[in-house]
């Protein structure tokens, strides 16, 4: 079986990130492979075990965004692609669900692609099912149990509510939740795979498709408005201390 | 001069820190008061190939280089000791001096198994009556045909109980011409009848840890388990010490990075006079100093890890980075525990572990007092390195990764 996994590059979540001038920057925190597509990939290489196959990791953007590649693969990833080109400009989701649908179909004969439930930096969770809708094949998110056999698979998804069970035909596009399972780390061996991978690109060209255009932008980013809070412990005798706190409260005109 | 760590360096450190980190960070304190080992530790560490980290695949080994073992040390001791120590004798005492002295025959026998993290090793050669003093030892073998009987008593020995075989340095000649060449080494299955073994409890530090004695009573051990000639276990002996040395220093080192790190978030969060400790310059100098111990540690260590990739001996380089890791590590936990003040003093906290953790490594695989007398040799001239019969292999990554 052709498995796919989607991942990105993101900044680790322990970065402080603020607004800069207009510019969202996380200063010089390292990027990471977004946390929930290491679960992603976990789900991959669990099919690819129980199923036999190939799994292939795919992420958009430039020579900086292979370290995530390069860790899909340390994880035990067969191969991976990069999607790059000097004619993208900034991507929304659905411009991103456009270039990974051009990928997978460029990859041939894929059976399922995984996604985390959503990247960290955009939470926006909301690629998988554009990308599906691209390809035309079932979206079955946060998924926490996969089965697949005889090309269908089962899914249990951890929503909201509960456990939802589903079911469909393959090819399809699966988010992964959290308790699917604990990602495996890199092995030795595959970190040193990951350092000699030589990691194609696909340019539009190969795509065969324009540059996609974002229908969504960002015309202004803030920081979140800075709290301002004082603590003042107001000692004496209980009754004292509710008194004056009672006072405080009336001149505050909170009462 | 490039000092940087490679790609692949810093996904080892970050694989083996997220193990450390997320598996054995949370149970640790639980495990350190019971005083017993955590069970799933060491098979875990084998399943992820950190018992063989540093040794060729064709071994069983991962491949990776003498940096890489270094920089799993110091990820391993920065949560905690015995993870580190199972590194230094499993890795340092046994299975590198089994690639370094060991027959072809002897590694697909011992070797393999050890760098897979199939078996479990540890090195015995400290006993009741003797510690620095290696030629003193009163444990013996003598030759029977085509093997050996061995006698004796070997204690404070990491994994006693645990592993599977011990690497062991005995008496052979009861008269030698010189006391050094009295000595020879072996590779013992510890399941052999006549041996007995068990754990000391009661250790200042290293709780979580198994350190114990091992008992030898008429045990038979085959010729073929004899490391090297007859008579060179003296030598075979001070290069399992270098060896296991390295992975104390570079361990420490990350005792005391665990001793900056916790003093920063505390000195942050707590406040005395009006603002955070922090702001206090005494608290200042402390965090300076250790800031400073961890780097000038690390360069130590790294320094020899990469002259053991360049095939270079570095008896005298360990030697530096062992005291002067491991005193800074028992200092850097001591003033720890000064800047969270009595929440330090509490196992609340982690400080009070890294200080009695830190105590051990100031005496074991070669005390203060030992080192400083190695450097001094080498100083003054008294002392310099002789080419072994057998030098420990340098890296080659591509021989190694085959």
């Amino acid at each position: 079986m052709k498995i796919v996994v989607c991942v990105k590059q993101v900044p680790d979540s322990a970065a402080k990130v603020t607004v800069e001038n207009g510019k969202v920057t996380w200063g010089d925190a390292p990027l990471v492979i977004n946390p929930w597509d290491e679960f992603a990939v976990e789900a991959a290489l669990r099919q690819k075990e129980a199923l036999g196959g190939t799994v292939t990791a795919v992420t958009i953007g430039g020579e900086g965004t292979k370290d995530a590649l390069k860790h899909a693969l340390a994880m035990g990833a067969d191969d991976a692609i990069l999607v790059n080109d000097p004619a993208l400009g900034t991507l929304d989701t659905q411009a991103v669900a456009q270039l990974l649908a051009a990928a997978i179909k460029k990859i041939g004969g894929v059976e399922m692609v995984f996604f985390g439930r959503q990247a960290i930096d955009g939470d926006s969770g909301i690629v998988p099912a554009q990308t599906a809708r691209l390809l035309g094949w079932p979206s079955l998110t946060l998924a926490s149990v996969i089965q697949a056999e005889a090309g269908a698979v089962r899914v249990e998804r951890s929503t909201e509510e509960g456990r939802q069970i589903v079911k469909a035909k393959l090819p399809a596009v699966l988010s992964v939740a959290k308790d699917y399972g604990e990602p495996r780390y890199p092995s030795f061996m595959g970190i040193r795979k990951a350092q000699r991978a030589e990691i194609p690109t696909l340019a539009l060209a190969d795509l065969g498709i324009p540059a996609p255009a974002a229908v969504v932008t960002w015309p202004e980013v803030m920081n979140l408005p800075a709290r301002d809070v004082k603590c003042e412990i107001i000692g004496g005798t209980p009754e004292e201390a509710a008194n004056a706190l009672v006072d405080k409260l009336i001149a505050e005109k909170v009462l | 001069m490039d000092f940087s760590l490679s790609n692949e360096h810093l996904m080892v450190q970050k694989m083996v820190r997220d193990f450390a980190q997320k598996e054995v960070a949370p149970v640790i304190k639980e495990y350190d008061r019971k005083q017993e080992p955590i069970p799933f530790v060491l098979p875990r560490m084998g399943e992820l190939g950190i018992l063989g980290i540093s040794f060729p695949v064709r071994y069983g080994g991962q491949g990776m280089d003498y940096v890489s073992l270094g920089l799993a040390c110091e990820e391993l001791e920065a949560v905690d000791t015995t993870m580190r120590v199972a590194m230094s004798v499993h890795v340092g005492l046994c299975a590198g001096t089994l690639f370094h002295w060991g027959t072809e025959a002897q590694k697909q026998e011992f070797l393999v198994p050890l760098a897979q993290g199939k078996k479990l090793g540890c090195g015995a050669f400290t006993e009741p009556g003797m510690g620095s003093d290696v030629t003193a030892m009163r444990a013996a073998a003598k030759r029977d045909g085509n093997q050996y009987i061995l006698n004796g008593e070997k204690m404070w020995i990491s994994l006693a109980s645990k592993a599977d075989y011990a690497l062991i340095t005995v008496k052979t000649d009861p008269n030698p011409k010189k006391p050094s060449e009295a000595l020879s080494t072996f590779i013992v299955d510890l399941t052999s009848p006549g041996v007995t073994r068990g754990d000391i409890h009661g250790k200042l530090g290293v709780r979580a840890g198994s350190t114990g004695w091992i008992n030898f009573q008429d045990v038979r051990v085959p010729a073929a388990n004899r490391i090297g000639a007859e008579g060179e276990g003296f030598k075979i002996t001070m290069s399992a010490f270098d060896r296991g040395r390295y992975t104390v220093a570079s361990g420490a080192t990350g005792l005391i990075r665990a001793a900056l790190e916790a003093s920063v978030k505390y000195a942050k969060e707590r406040a005395a006079f009006g603002k955070p400790i922090a702001e206090h310059q005494l608290i200042q100098e402390k965090i300076a100093r250790m800031a400073q111990d961890y780097e000038i540690a690390r360069l130590l260590y790294l320094r020899a890890g990469w002259m053991q990739n360049e095939g270079k001996r570095c008896t005298r380089e360990i030697s530096f980075a062992k005291k002067f890791a491991t005193e800074a590590s028992f200092k850097a936990a001591d003033d720890a525990i000064q800047v969270h003040g009595a929440y330090g003093f509490s196992d609340e906290f982690d400080v009070e572990r890294y200080l009695r953790n830190a105590r051990g490594a100031v005496i074991y695989e070669g005390s203060s007092e030992i080192q400083t007398l190695i450097q001094a040799g080498y100083a003054l001239g008294q002392r310099e390195d002789k080419p072994l019969r057998c030098e420990q292999p340098a890296y080659d990554a591509e021989e190694w990764q085959k």
